[in-house]
């Protein structure tokens, strides 16, 4: 008979202000088993902590319930404290009577009747709970980033500094992502490639690093500190090894209307190219749904000119499987589709472009060498009018609910960057609202409203049209109380950004979590902000939440502190709820290693005594702790009911179940 | 969010909710510290993966004298166990199918699929579930009268 403590915790006010805890611990004080049962302010702090350990202690308790907050939140906590004190941490059960009970009922009785059942509920199931033991597995000492923008080339640089092998992994022909493609970057308006290429250049001199341009992750296999990943190393038809960045082949090439993805589709590339002049690697690759030769069979110009034999229509797609002991997601994002607002005339008009495309215009690598020019009629716009949040904050079903959060921010700088380089050009932002929170932000917008006369308009724009080219941006004045006509020669929307569309593939790979907008979700919003669900998956970037530079930089090497903890083990400390097979009822059927997802469950030939000086020898099951993920598929699945999960065995849910209907 | 209050005051149904750990479990975690509201007689047990949930718990359930059960797990194609989801919906398509076939009202049992993310949906799903409940009075099919006797 087990002898069970019941810890029960005001959380301040957060539960006594709807449960009489005090009434709880006294009426679980009757219950069968229960030889302690206390109330206290905060369970979780030092104090608390001790009070749990000395009550161990003192009467001797074999297992504890503690009725406090959510597991997700701090049964790690208490099954430290129950081990300080001699317990094994797998006889707490905690009664979430927090986020399930005091924060959503208001009934104080209701409230109080509820947690009562919680707590009985939990000390059915700790009655059944038997000691675990975590296994022990091996940690393999290299890390994979997926992405090669900021977050992943930060991660991997910091990874690779502490002297850890790091695979960088980018779908795209160089590295680079989405600050490649900016102009400046605010608050400090310093060039974006000033800052980035130097860091790029480092990834590829890294010892440490190894970057695979142009391919993708195919599958993923293993558990934290053992993935297993199939790479696939896209066919670019160069040979990377041989191809020194000359690009005469892009000269030379005789089919050049190419949409440049890099420049947002404002021009034109050959078939065979290198993305931009920095790109790391430095390599060339040909799109083969433009590439004559590979179309047609005729041509094969640029294998003529290449001087170093590089080119090689023939190659094909490869794969190559590697070991890691961590992944770091860093996808990104992209601009949405504006399929859904015609209303601002984006499909129709040339001149109604979006603030990336903005950007590429600006910039002086980009397809106007950095002179701002209008792409219907290349001539230079005198008055320019920006509409926020095309997309974002949308709860019409359009766009996005969410704010995009650098937008306010990019805008103003566009705003500045213009009035600075043509002080006679008119500048115009229709606004919602202008959030610029962040060091040195707000000064910075005000600084474009105030010294760089940018016209704030606060109000939303209905349509834009265009009426003999001039482009009539037709929306409202809430603080004048106006409907107002701007007649403009460019229209730049400030459109909302989302993940990558390919991360829905990653996050399904990597078994991670991944929220209603498509951005992968954190272990814990506020305590584990980098930490993916998924043991040994971190997130960095824009792919757990829309965030500017230096956000993305943070987070990428607080991913990178936490791989790095990761990999200097060389054990980790596997599940200890494993399915747990009984031998003498299996019947060696096959069923349960057919549901296993992680391929855990084997069959092995075992000798059994019979009685009478007999034996046999039975196919039986066997699971390898290690690999067993704990999910109770094949429990189920059993039909002689010899297979159980560890922890959440299917009497102590048949106890909870039991507990809960008898209120 | 309203509470569900129905013509007949007397009748409150025992509900037993099995939540997945990743995401289910969690989506209530959020219903609760967004304080959005759903009645008291929702109890929640947790799994690791709704995959966990055995056929015998459901009946055992009802035989105990619950009024209704439901299953939440993660959304197909989201499950943190890559494939159990898909298990449970099988599983639980073929149990419900049956107990409608004893008597048991289907809609006494649900599986849905709610994110980490989604507590809104949580709370909503869980006041529509008492509400169906409600209306469909108290279980007395499979009960063993020696539980309710003892009440």
């Amino acid at each position: 008979m087990q002898r069970i403590g019941v810890f029960i915790c005001w959380c301040g006010s957060n539960i006594a202000a709807t449960v009489d805890v005090k009434k709880v611990a006294e009426t679980i004080k009757a219950e069968p088993g229960v030889v302690y049962s206390e109330n206290y302010q905060y369970m979780c702090s030092e104090n608390g902590q001790q009070l749990i350990k000395n009550a161990i202690k003192e009467h001797n308790l074999t297992a504890i319930v503690v009725g406090a907050c959510s597991p997700r939140m701090h049964e790690a906590t208490f099954r430290k404290a129950a081990e300080a004190a001699g317990l094994n941490p797998y006889m707490v059960e905690i009664a979430n009577i927090r986020e399930h009970c005091s924060w959503i009922h208001k009934d104080m009785d209701e409230a109080t009747e509820k947690a009562v059942v919680l707590v009985r509920t939990a000390i059915a199931k700790v009655k059944l709970n038997a000691p675990l033991m975590s296994g022990e597995s091996p940690v393999v000492k290299r890390a994979l980033v997926i992405g090669g923008g900021i977050a992943g080339i930060q991660a991997a640089l910091d990874i690779a500094d502490a002297g850890f092998e790091v695979d960088i992994v980018e779908k795209n022909a160089t590295i680079g992502g989405r600050m490649a493609q900016l102009d400046k970057t605010f608050p400090t308006l310093d060039c974006s490639a000033c800052i980035l290429t130097p860091k790029m250049v480092d990834c590829a001199q890294h010892e440490k690093i190894d970057i695979l341009s142009y391919s993708e992750v195919e599958e993923v296999k293993g558990f934290v500190g053992n993935f297993n990943v199939k790479i696939r190393r896209k066919a670019r038809y160069v040979d990377e090894t041989k191809c020194t960045g000359c690009k005469i082949c892009m000269e030379k090439c005789p089919s050049k209307k190419g949409l440049n993805d890099f420049n947002m589709g404002l021009n034109t590339r050959p078939a065979i190219y290198i993305p931009f002049a920095q790109a790391i690697p430095n390599v060339a690759v040909i799109d083969p749904e433009q590439c004559i030769k590979m179309k047609t069979g005729k041509c094969g110009i640029c294998q003529k000119f290449c001087g170093v034999g590089a080119i090689d229509y023939t190659q094909k797609d490869e794969f190559i499987d590697r070991q890691y002991g961590a992944i770091v997601v860093a996808t990104g994002f992209k601009p949405i589709a504006l399929d859904n607002f015609n209303e601002y005339g984006y499909a129709d008009n040339k001149d109604v472009i979006t603030s990336l495309e903005l950007e590429r215009l600006m910039n002086a690598a980009g397809p106007s060498d950095g002179v701002l020019v209008r792409p219907s009629d290349g001539k230079h716009p005198k008055v320019i009018t920006f509409i926020q949040c095309v997309g974002s904050r949308d709860t019409s079903g359009c766009g996005k609910p969410y704010c995009s959060k650098i937008c306010c921010m990019y805008t103003a700088k566009h705003a500045m960057l213009i009035r600075e380089k043509y002080p006679d050009t008119e500048v115009h932002v229709f606004y919602i609202d202008v959030r610029t929170p962040g060091k040195n932000y707000d000064e910075f917008y005000r600084r474009a409203a105030e010294q760089y006369g940018v016209d704030y308009i606060k109000g939303m724009v209905g349509k834009v049209y265009n009426v003999n080219g001039k482009l009539m941006v037709q929306g409202s004045n809430l603080i004048d109380n106006e409907q107002i006509t701007i007649e403009s020669d460019l229209v730049v929307l400030a459109t909302a950004i989302e993940p990558e569309p390919s991360v829905r593939k990653i996050a399904t790979l990597l078994t991670a979590s991944i929220d209603t907008n498509n951005f992968l979700t954190e272990s814990h919003a506020k305590l584990r902000p980098v930490e993916s669900p998924t043991a040994g998956v971190y997130l960095a970037g824009v792919c757990q939440g829309p965030k500017d530079i230096p956000e993305t930089v943070s987070q990428a090497s607080a991913c990178a502190a936490k791989v790095i903890g990761l990999l200097v083990k060389d054990k980790l400390k596997t599940n200890a709820c494993v399915a747990t097979p009984d031998e003498m009822m299996c019947n060696g059927c096959s069923q349960c290693a057919n549901v296993c997802a992680y391929g855990a469950i084997t069959y092995v030939e075992k000798e059994f005594r019979l009685g009478g000086g007999k034996t046999e020898v039975r196919r039986v099951v066997s699971v390898n702790p290690a690999v067993c993920q704990g999910c109770g598929a094949c429990t189920v699945t059993c039909p002689s009911g010899a297979m159980d999960l560890k922890g959440f065995s299917s009497k102590q849910i048949m106890s909870e179940v039991e507990a809960i209907c008898k209120m | 969010m309203q509470d569900v209050t129905t013509g007949n005051k007397e009748f409150k149904p025992n509900i037993v909710a099995f939540c997945c750990n990743w995401c289910s479990y969690a989506g209530a975690d959020l219903a609760g510290s967004s304080r959005l509201t759903y009645p008291a007689n929702v109890k929640i047990i947790r799994v690791p993966c709704s995959c966990r949930v055995n056929p015998m718990f459901v009946l055992k359930a009802f035989q105990q004298g619950a009024d209704g059960v439901i299953l939440c797990g993660c959304h197909p194609g989201d499950c943190h166990y890559v494939t159990g989801n898909y298990y449970t919906r099988r599983r639980m398509a073929l149990l419900f199918s049956f107990l409608n076939y004893m008597g048991i009202e289907k809609e006494r049992t649900r599986v849905e699929w709610v994110s980490a993310a989604e507590g809104a949906k949580f709370s909503a799903v869980m006041n529509d579930f008492v509400k169906t409940v409600t209306e469909l009075g108290e279980n007395k099919r499979l009960t063993d009268l020696r539980v309710k006797e003892g009440k």
